[in-house]
C-alpha cells in the first residue's frame, strides 16, 4: 500500500511513541483506521495489533469504519451539552440505528462526537459534511435526516 | 545491603530494592493482591495490596512500593482493612451475581476476597456493563462481564507468552479486554494456550467444554469410547483430588476413568515414546541429509500456531511429527480398531490433556482424514476432575488399576515429556542409541532440566556434534528465532514448550500461579523417571512390537501417513 508509505516516510527512526501522530495522519488521509492500515502500522512500529487498537480506542478521535456519504459531527462542548446535545445524539443514533463512531449499513450516514466546534452561539449544533445546523432538537433531527434521504434518492434517480 | 524496617510493630530485615509485599510474604503476612503477577513488573493498578505507611500516614501499594530504612508499616490496620473492603465492593458493584453458575465457583479469587474481607451486602451499586460473551474461540470462552480489569491476562499473553492477542480496549466504564478490532478470539493471533485462564482471578476466562458430547458417547452402547491421558495428568490430578502436589496417582486415574465408563484406557506417554522414535529419526535424517536445521519440536500446539503466525519463514524447520495426542488418536482409529475389529466410525476418542490448545489441535483440518478425526474431544485436567465429580467418583474408594493394552505401556522417557526439557532428554536418549548403537551411559541430562527460560547444551554423539536448546515459555522464543535467522548454526534441535515449566503448568492444569507448585509437579515426573527401569522409548516392548506388527520402521510409509503432518502460514492480525 503506497499511500501509507508516504505517511511513514515522515517518521524516520520511528518509535512506539509516534503511534498516535501516525494514526492521526492515517485517519486524516484515509478517513478511518482500517484493519489493513493497523496491520501496516503494526509491522512498521513492531507493535501488536491489539495494542494499537487498544490505544486507538482509548481516544474518541479514531474511527474504524469509513465515514458515510453524509458525515455528521455532533458537538458535545459545554454550551451544547447544557442545551441538550445528549438528546440530540440519542435521537440521531435511534433514527440512524447506529452508534457514534459507526457508519450505517448502506454507507449513507456516519456519526462522530466532537469536542466544542466553536459555534457555541448556535448550540446545540451539528455539522453535516461541514455544513452547520443550528439549535437542533428532536424534530429538527428527523426533518434534516429525512430531507437528506429524499434528496439523495432524487439524485440517484436522476443518474 | 540489609536495611531494617518495622512491620506491624516488629523490626524486620530486608534487602534494598525489595518490595514491601516481598518482605511481608517472607514474614508470613497474608496480603491480598489482584493485578500483581510474579513474572511481571508490578503496575500498582488494582490497589488491593495497600498497606499503611505509618510515617507518612499514606496508603501505599505494597506490590510496587520498595522498602525504605526506618519505614513503619501496618498491614491490617483499620484503615487498610476498610480500604481493601471498599476496593472489593467497587469491583462487585457491576459484577454479575453468578457464582452458582460460574466456571470458577469455589475457586475464585474475587469470591475469596469478598468472603475473607467480610463483604456481606451490596453497598455500592454500579451499572452492569453489557459486554458480550465471546464463544468464537475453539479452546477458550471469554466472558468480559465477569472481568475486573486486573490486566493479568494481558501481561500473561504479552509478556509471558509473547503473543499479545489481547489488550485493554476502550476507556472509562466502557473499558474491557479484547482482541484487535474487538472481534472474536478465533480471528486473533491467540494460540489457545490458556495462560490467561491460569492467571485470571475470576470466571471471565475458561475453557470451552465438551462434556455433553462425551457423556452422550459414553451413554451410547454402540460407541466404543476410548480415552488417552497425557504424561503430566497423573501427577497434576493429585491437586484436584486433595492429594499433595506432585503425587503420582496413575493407578487411581486409570480406575477413575474405567469407573466413568470409558471402554479402553491408553497412556499418551506411549505415543510420546513413538513421537521420540519418529522425531529422533527425523533429526538424524535432517543432520545427515542437509535438511532444514535447527529442527523444532512440534508437540506443543500453542507453539505450532505461534510459528505459523509469527515465524512462517521457519515452518520448514518444524518437525513433521504429529504430537503424541494426535499420534495416539490416529493409532486408536487404525491399529487398535483393526485389532479389536471395530469400525473407526464407531470409536469415540477422548484425550485428557494439560492444555487448552490441544482442543484447537484436535480440530485442525490436518488432523482429519477421509472424515475420520484422530481425536474427537479433549478434556483438560480440570475438566476431568469435574467429570469425576459429575460421575460421583470418590478416589479414596478406588484401588489402583493399570491402563489397557496395546497402547498403554510406556517408558519413563515418554513420561518426562510433561516437563520442560523432557522431550529433548527423551529424544537424545534414543538418538544416541540410533546413532551409535549403544545406550547412553548416563541417561539424565541435567543441563536441559529445570526452570531456566533457555537451556542450551552441546553434545557429541558418535562423532556428530549436536547442539540443543530448550525454550521454556513461549515469551523466550523470539530472541532465539532472531539469532537463527541471523545465521546462528550451533543449534540443531530446539524444544519449545509454550507454558513455563512445560505441560505440567499447561493452561488446562489445576489453577495455580505458584511456581513452587509447578516445580513439585516437575519433580513428580522426574521421580518416576528415577524410580523405574524402562527409561528409553526405543526399549519399550510395545513400541518395538508396533513397528514389527504394523508401522514397519520410523519415517516409513505407514508412519508418514499416520504420524506425520504439515503446517502452514496463517494470516492473522499479530
Ligand atoms: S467470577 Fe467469581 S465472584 Fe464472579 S460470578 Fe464467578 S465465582 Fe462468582
Ligand atoms: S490463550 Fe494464550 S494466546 Fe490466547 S489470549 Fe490467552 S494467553 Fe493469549
Ligand atoms: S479477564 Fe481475568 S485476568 Fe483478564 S483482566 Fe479480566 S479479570 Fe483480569
Ligand atoms: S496487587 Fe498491588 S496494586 Fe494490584
Amino acid at each position: 500500500m503506497k499511500a501509507l508509505n508516504q505517511v511513514f516516510t515522515n517518521y524516520k527512526d520511528a518509535s512506539p511513541d509516534d503511534l498516535i501522530p501516525i494514526l492521526q495522519d492515517i485517519q486524516a488521509q484515509e478517513g478511518y483506521l482500517s484493519e489493513a492500515s493497523v496491520r501496516e502500522v503494526s509491522s512498521f512500529l513492531h507493535l501488536p495489533a491489539s495494542r494499537i487498537f487498544g490505544v486507538a480506542t482509548f481516544y474518541n478521535q479514531f474511527r474504524f469504519t469509513p465515514t458515510g456519504k453524509y458525515h455528521i459531527s455532533v458537538c458535545r462542548g459545554t454550551a451544547c451539552h447544557v442545551l441538550g446535545s445528549a438528546t440530540v445524539l440519542e435521537e440521531l443514533e435511534k433514527k440512524l440505528k447506529i452508534k457514534a463512531g459507526n457508519t450505517s449499513r448502506d454507507g449513507l450516514f456516519s456519526i462522530e462526537v466532537v469536542a466544542c466546534i466553536g459555534a457555541c452561539g448556535l448550540a446545540p449544533v451539528i455539522s453535516i459534511n461541514g455544513e452547520f445546523h443550528a439549535k437542533v432538537d428532536r424534530n429538527a433531527i428527523h426533518r434534516i435526516i429525512d430531507e437528506i434521504i429524499a434528496k439523495n434518492a432524487e439524485n440517484e434517480d436522476n443518474k | 545491603m540489609n536495611i531494617q524496617l518495622e512491620i506491624n510493630n516488629k523490626i524486620v530485615e530486608a534487602q534494598q530494592g525489595e518490595t514491601i509485599l516481598d518482605v511481608c510474604k517472607r514474614q508470613g503476612l497474608n496480603i491480598p493482591t489482584l493485578c500483581h503477577i510474579k513474572e511481571v513488573f508490578p503496575t500498582g493498578a488494582c490497589r488491593m495490596c495497600v498497606v499503611e505507611n505509618l510515617n507518612t500516614g499514606k496508603l501505599v501499594t505494597s506490590c510496587s512500593y520498595p522498602v525504605e530504612p526506618g519505614m513503619k508499616i501496618a498491614t491490617h490496620s483499620k484503615r487498610v482493612a476498610e480500604a481493601r473492603k471498599v476496593i472489593v465492593e467497587l469491583l462487585l458493584s457491576n459484577h454479575p451475581d453468578d457464582c452458582l453458575y460460574c466456571a470458577r465457583n469455589k475457586n475464585c479469587e474475587l469470591q475469596d476476597l469478598s468472603y475473607n474481607l467480610g463483604v456481606r451486602e451490596r453497598r455500592i451499586r454500579g451499572v452492569k456493563n453489557n459486554h458480550k460473551i465471546d464463544t468464537s474461540g475453539v479452546s477458550l470462552v471469554r466472558d468480559p462481564a465477569k472481568c475486573i480489569l486486573c490486566g493479568r491476562c494481558v501481561d500473561a499473553c504479552s509478556r509471558v507468552m509473547g503473543v499479545h492477542a489481547i489488550d485493554f480496549i476502550n476507556r472509562g466504564n466502557k473499558s474491557e479486554i479484547g482482541v484487535a478490532f474487538d472481534k472474536g478470539l478465533n480471528t486473533s493471533s491467540c494460540i489457545n494456550c490458556g495462560r490467561c485462564i491460569m492467571v485470571c482471578p475470576t470466571g471471565a476466562l475458561y475453557e470451552k467444554n465438551h462434556f455433553a458430547q462425551i457423556i452422550e458417547a459414553i451413554d451410547d452402547p454402540k460407541k466404543h469410547v476410548v480415552v488417552q491421558y497425557a504424561p503430566s495428568i497423573s501427577v497434576t490430578l493429585a491437586e484436584e483430588i486433595g492429594m499433595p502436589v506432585g503425587t503420582d496417582v496413575n493407578g487411581l486415574l486409570n480406575a477413575a476413568l474405567r469407573k466413568i465408563g470409558f471402554d479402553a484406557i491408553f497412556d499418551s506417554s506411549f505415543s510420546a515414546d513413538l513421537t521420540i522414535m519418529e522425531e529422533a529419526s527425523e533429526l538424524i535424517h535432517r543432520v545427515k541429509n542437509g535438511g532444514h536445521l535447527p529442527m523444532f519440536t512440534s508437540c506443543c500446539p500453542g507453539w505450532v500456531k505461534y510459528a505459523e503466525e509469527f515465524a512462517p519463514d521457519l515452518i520448514d524447520n518444524l518437525s513433521s511429527c504429529k504430537s503424541p495426542q494426535q499420534m495416539m488418536g490416529a493409532l486408536i482409529k487404525s491399529y487398535y480398531a483393526e485389532k479389536v475389529a471395530i469400525a473407526p466410525t464407531d470409536i469415540y476418542s477422548v484425550a485428557v490433556m494439560p492444555c487448552t490448545a490441544k482442543k484447537f489441535e484436535a480440530q485442525r483440518d490436518e488432523m482429519t482424514h477421509q472424515g475420520i478425526t484422530d481425536v474427537d474431544a479433549v478434556l483438560t485436567t480440570r475438566e476431568l476432575a469435574q467429570l469425576m465429580r459429575m460421575y460421583g467418583i470418590e478416589t479414596d474408594q478406588l484401588e489402583p488399576e493399570v491402563a489397557d493394552s496395546p497402547l498403554g505401556k510406556r517408558s519413563t522417557a515418554g513420561k518426562i515429556f510433561g516437563a520442560s526439557g523432557g522431550v529433548m532428554e527423551a529424544a537424545l536418549r534414543s538418538a544416541h542409541k540410533m546413532i551409535t548403537g549403544e545406550e547412553m551411559q548416563k541417561l539424565e541430562i541435567e543441563s536441559v532440566r529445570g526452570m531456566d527460560s533457555i537451556k542450551v547444551a552441546h553434545l557429541e554423539i558418535g562423532g556428530i556434534a549436536i547442539g540443543v536448546a530448550v525454550v521454556n515459555g513461549l515469551g523466550n522464543v523470539a530472541p532465539l528465532l532472531e539469532e537463527i535467522r541471523n545465521g546462528r548454526n550451533d543449534i540443531h534441535f530446539v524444544e519449545v514448550m509454550a507454558c513455563p515449566g512445560g505441560c505440567i503448568n499447561g493452561g488446562g492444569q489445576p489453577i495455580t500461579m505458584d511456581m513452587e507448585n509447578v516445580k513439585q509437579r516437575m519433580q513428580g515426573l522426574y521421580r518416576i523417571d528415577g524410580n523405574e527401569t524402562l527409561r528409553t522409548s526405543h526399549n519399550n516392548p510395545d513400541i518395538i512390537k508396533i513397528y514389527e506388527e504394523y508401522l514397519g520402521e520410523p519415517l516409513g510409509e505407514k508412519s508418514h501417513h499416520l504420524l506425520h503432518t504439515h503446517y502452514q502460514k496463517r494470516e492473522v492480525l499479530v
